[in-house]
């Protein structure tokens, strides 16, 4: 049938970006493997035309099984037999496919059964499964917690569990407990040492655990007895096989039904410590929370995409009044926003991807050998980039694909509201991603900062630097007096408000969004300028950055501290 | 003990996006017209070579095809499912052969490989829907013969046990190597490419892929010998010339028709059990079904 790597201008695109020769010189640590490995690259060509050619496999493979499988894996979903999670039929065979296809372990070193991919192709294949599957999603990208293993943990600990992923084992990042859910350093499940066995032991409860019964675990456990806050908390690597878990129930969610959401028990449960004691909370789950936030990315953009190109055929096919719906004024708004928030979000996810491609790489780096004083300045403010956008992008992504799902059943009218369209499914399996991996309200919060510090308005900066012509230029100018409204509202509301109240952090999110459209606007210029077709997606956002930069600048210049007690008092 | 598994392979047009010009005024197949792809049921004998490799150890996959040069891509696709090598045929003498000729050159070929335990092949192609190739060619190497396979119930070194999906019913044989098994649509579907395989092959190619493009390869296949595709002409496999190509076969296209499919009548049949009854009847009657 067809393939959805393929069919999809963006991706190749995004796969082509100028920075890519540099992250994958630096990924393939100048084409070290190629001697070693015969399926290693020997040039930045050799590597692209690989990250193609396995993008297409997963491509095909998405729209031949996991598209197949996803109406019945969303209807079946996952059960409890015996203690163990039985997956839905179909997600059994799509992880069976794409384990067969051995494209597990994408981004892992080959010396542990991985492809060595940059993180830009494996987040793109994340935005495909994700265009399918949105809930099979969590399981592929699960994977991340091997990068965490590969980060962080003692050469022993990569040996026995890496060269596990490419085979086909599953991952699980478990945090989340009963009374520790946005705020983690609550955590209690209970790590002791066992002097005897020389492992630690994990007691206590954690639940809304993704793929809970996964084959390896990654665990945050409090480590040291007396402590309350993160800095008592240690990272563990626990393996199934030891069967010292009990699965006590799996949630029944409003979607992503195939991925299975599960209580669990750890009963005197042996682990392995990963990396320092202490550390869990305040560097490893920070690290892995920041993938799993990009993760949410991929998802919420293969979403958008999934639900955009299922409005713009039912819009062709549906007539009423002696023609398409298509034709209609109201109809054509809804669709043309979809496809340029599309753009949008999927310009940013990959902007965000190449920053931490090149931390990670400049990272591992950094732990083979000592890096030059350049190396050590490019890691640092890639690291600062990577950190500022990845709120931003949690934040509009999820928001965006909740927005473009919700729109895509309006497109379907009554037909969108009964489950015989795939769009239902779409529209509840959005909901979770302005959730999980933090809520967008936690966004704001690690984003504001951003607004603060003036990082994203000296980024926007860099982006009008490049140099536009014809059109562009003109929308370059409406984009350039936006953002000097932007940096008024922010100066005149810090003067005004002070930072650190309660009267600035309730304006935040609307200034975190002021930045936000203008980051995904010149970004869509600066691709216009490459590529033709994103024109349409630029003059779309541009207009509607326009309109919605002013709303919040009203807002927020207009604001009096006084009326949050009106709002304090209604609860 | 290992086995050496033969696939033969065929690459044919896409005849299921037949346009207009889908025959030539010859009447043969323009090829030029339609996309280029993997016989079906030849993937369908490649998954149960490679099902085998999976089963008994140090099994071996070659995929032999007789084609123009293009075809290396059979190979190609074939290395990256995990086959262990493979040979085009190519020559302007094998041009136009019927199924005879096709067989006798593929025998060759499969004889070129020295001992080979299992030969599998698809059931047919869908170009020339024949289904004689495989027996064919199963006459010429004087082997045993299982058609209609669909499933391997038992393999080991010595014998394998096949299921065979026949019109009526399935029948279970055996069948000590070497021997010949043509596997049809019901068989399971082929795996997919490999992500290590692709990228470790997607360099492979025939001299003559090569010469094509332009492309000097003399360094590449020195230092990666897995990369070159071997590539046979009718000397190579010792053929006889007048059994090759259109001399070598007695079968000749008379004349190619368009047939349209138009309704002519229609039945109307009642909704109650007996309506139903007589239309089975009279459907099992004119052998459109049973």
């Amino acid at each position: 049938m067809g393939n959805f790597y393929t069919d999809n201008e963006g991706l190749k695109f995004h796969l082509r970006h100028d920075l890519m020769e540099e992250i994958v010189r630096l990924k393939e640590r100048d084409y070290a493997d190629k001697d070693k490995y015969d399926f290693a690259p020997e040039n930045y060509e050799d590597a692209v035309d690989s990250y193609e050619k396995v993008l297409e496999i997963i491509g095909e493979i998405s729209s031949d099984v996991l598209y197949e499988n996803a109406k019945d894996v969303d209807a079946e979903g996952p059960r409890i037999e015996e203690n163990a999670i039985i997956y839905a039929k179909g997600t059994q065979k799509n992880h069976d496919a794409l384990k067969n296809a051995g494209v597990y372990g994408l981004s892992l070193p080959r010396q542990y059964g991985g492809l060595n991919f940059s993180y830009v192709p494996y987040v793109m294949a994340a935005e495909i499964v994700s265009r399918v599957d949105c809930g099979f999603a969590n399981i592929w990208g699960l994977q991340d917690c091997a990068e965490t293993i590969y980060e962080f943990a003692s050469e022993e600990i990569k040996n026995e569990y890496l060269p596990r992923i490419n085979k086909g084992d599953t991952c699980s990042m478990d945090l989340t407990e009963p009374d520790a859910g946005s705020d983690l350093q609550a955590v209690r499940l209970k790590a002791t040492y066992d002097e005897a066995a020389g492992v630690w032991r994990l007691n206590g409860v954690k639940r809304f655990i993704t793929n809970g019964d996964a084959d390896i675990k990654l665990v945050l456990a409090r480590s040291e007895e007396g402590t309350l806050d993160g800095r008592g908390l240690s990272y563990f690597v626990y393996d199934r096989a030891n069967k010292a878990v009990t699965v006590r129930r799996i949630e029944n969610k409003l979607g992503i039904k195939g991925s299975p959401t599960a209580e669990l028990v750890f009963n005197n449960a042996p682990a392995q410590l990963v990396g320092d004691r202490k550390l869990g909370l305040i560097k490893y789950v920070m690290s892995l929370m920041n993938g799993a936030r990009l993760g949410v990315g991929a998802q919420s953009v293969g979403l958008a995409e999934a639900a955009y190109r299922e409005a713009v055929k039912y819009a062709h096919e549906r007539e009423q009044f002696g023609k398409p719906i298509a034709d209609f004024a109201q109809v054509y708004e809804m669709i043309g926003n979809m496809r340029a928030k599309t753009d949008a979000i999927r310009t940013l996810l990959y902007e965000t991807a190449r920053q931490v491609d090149m931390c990670k790489s400049l990272e591992a780096i950094s732990r083979e050998r000592k890096i030059t004083p350049e190396e050590k300045q490019l890691l640092k403010s890639y690291s600062r980039l990577a950190d500022a956008l990845t709120p931003m992008l949690k934040l509009f992504s999820s928001e965006y694909a909740n927005q473009i799902t919700y729109d895509c059943i309006q497109v379907h009218g009554g037909s969108g509201f009964m489950k015989d369209y795939a769009c239902e499914r779409f529209y509840r399996d959005a909901r979770i991603l302005t959730i999980y991996e933090g809520t967008s309200q936690l966004q704001v919060v690690a984003a504001i900062k951003g607004v603060t510090s003036g990082v994203y308005a000296a980024r926007i900066k860099e982006y009008e630097a490049v140099e536009v012509g014809g059109e562009l230029a003109t929308m370059r100018q409406t984009l350039i007096s936006l953002r000097e409204r932007y940096e008024a509202v922010v100066e005149s509301a810090k003067e005004r408000l002070g930072t650190a109240g309660e009267a600035f952090d309730f304006v935040s999110r609307r200034l975190v969004e002021m930045a936000g459209y203008l980051i995904m606007c010149n970004l869509l210029v600066n691709d216009s300028a490459k590529e033709e077709s994103f024109t349409k997606s630029a003059r779309l956002m541009t207009k509607l950055a326009q309109s919605e930069i002013e709303k919040a600048a009203i807002y927020v210049e207009n604001f009096d501290p006084a009326i949050l007690e009106d709002y304090k008092k209604m609860l | 003990m290992s086995l050496k598994i033969v696939v033969l392979a065929k690459q044919v047009p896409d005849t299921r996006n037949v346009g207009k010009d889908a025959m030539t005024e010859e009447g043969t197949v323009n090829r030029a017209a339609l996309p280029a792809i993997f016989n079906p049921e030849d993937l369908n004998a490649l998954e149960m070579a490679l099902h085998i490799k999976d089963t008994v150890p140090q099994t071996e996959v070659y995929v032999l095809t007789m084609g123009p040069v293009r075809a290396g891509e059979i190979i190609r696709q074939s290395l990256y499912r995990g086959a262990d090598g493979g040979y085009v045929i190519s020559d302007r003498k094998v041009a136009g052969s019927d199924t005879l000729a096709t067989s006798y050159t593929i025998s060759q070929g499969v004889k070129k490989l020295g001992k080979v335990d299992l030969v599998l092949a698809g059931r047919q192609a869908i170009d020339g829907d024949t289904a004689q190739v495989g027996p064919q060619t199963a006459e010429k190497l004087e082997m045993p013969q299982i058609t209609y396979a669909e499933e391997v119930l038992y393999v080991d070194d010595k014998k394998i046990r096949i299921k065979r999906r026949l019109e009526r019913g399935v029948e279970e044989v055996e069948c000590a190597y070497p021997c010949m098994v043509t596997v049809g649509s019901s068989a399971p579907e082929c795996r997919y490419a490999i992500a290590k395989q692709v990228m470790k092959y997607k360099n492979a190619m025939t001299e003559a892929e090569a010469a094509e493009m332009n492309l000097d390869c003399t360094e590449m296949f020195a230092k990666k010998p897995y990369l070159k595709i071997g590539l046979w002409n009718a000397a190579d496999i010792e053929a006889e010339d007048s059994r090759l190509g259109l001399s070598g076969s007695p079968t000749k296209v008379k004349k190619i028709e368009n047939v349209v499919l138009t309704a002519k009548e229609s039945v109307n049949v009642e909704a109650t059990e007996e309506g139903l009854d007589n239309l089975v009847k009279e459907l099992i009657a004119s052998h459109i079904i049973g």
